[in-house]
């Protein structure tokens, strides 16, 4: 089993963790829980991806794809955060749902 | 082997895009193109692990970054304005 064969599966399951996410995207039925699906699974899914890459490309492009993995690790939740408390405070035509404590709400 | 990785890469994009077209507001649209941008971001690194070429990498982490801008700014938007 060599290493590149190790990247091989590394790629794939990340590609089948970002088909899993576009289908939670699409299926679920709330923003939150698309927030969800569409949050989580991609990261991991790229996270997979990228050190099945670095892998494959070896100390030439290794360094730069954990680069790419840290980033979106620390910068998807954020972003998600943000999306998250606009929608709660600006709900729009957006049907949320809050179920018994409004954590945002102040007061 | 990466033949599938790009095939299910593919798939994810085309399910994200249909949400991205039918999706009934702003913010599903936002969070559908947050996720494809992911995805892009995969392609490229499965491009560059397919090619050999670390050029490709570069690319991923400009397109990674600026996906978090785009939400970000985005998420102003809706927060000025409303959804």
């Amino acid at each position: 089993m060599t290493v590149r064969t190790i990247g091989d599966v590394l790629l794939v399951v990340g590609a089948g963790w970002t088909v899993l996410a576009a289908v939670g995207v699409l299926r679920f039925d709330d923003v939150y829980a698309r927030m969800h699906a569409a949050t989580k699974a991609p990261t991991l899914g790229l996270i997979l991806v990228s050190w099945g890459a670095a892998l494959h490309l070896g100390w030439g492009g290794a360094p730069k794809l954990l680069l790419v993995s840290v980033l979106v690790l620390l910068t998807a939740p954020v972003g998600a955060h943000l999306m998250g408390r606009a929608v709660h405070r600006r709900p729009g035509d957006v049907r949320i749902r809050i179920d018994t404590v409004d954590e945002l709400g102040g007061g | 082997m990466i033949t599938a990785a790009f095939v299910l890469l593919a798939v994810a994009g085309m399910l994200l895009l249909v949400r991205v077209l039918i999706g009934p507001s702003v913010v599903d649209r936002v969070i559908a193109v947050d996720a494809l941008l992911v995805v892009v971001v995969c392609g490229l690194a499965v491009n560059a692990a397919a090619t050999g070429r670390t050029s490709f990498v570069d690319a991923a982490v400009v397109v990674g970054l600026l996906g978090f801008v785009g939400t970000g700014v985005a998420a102003r938007f809706i927060e000025r304005r409303g959804a």
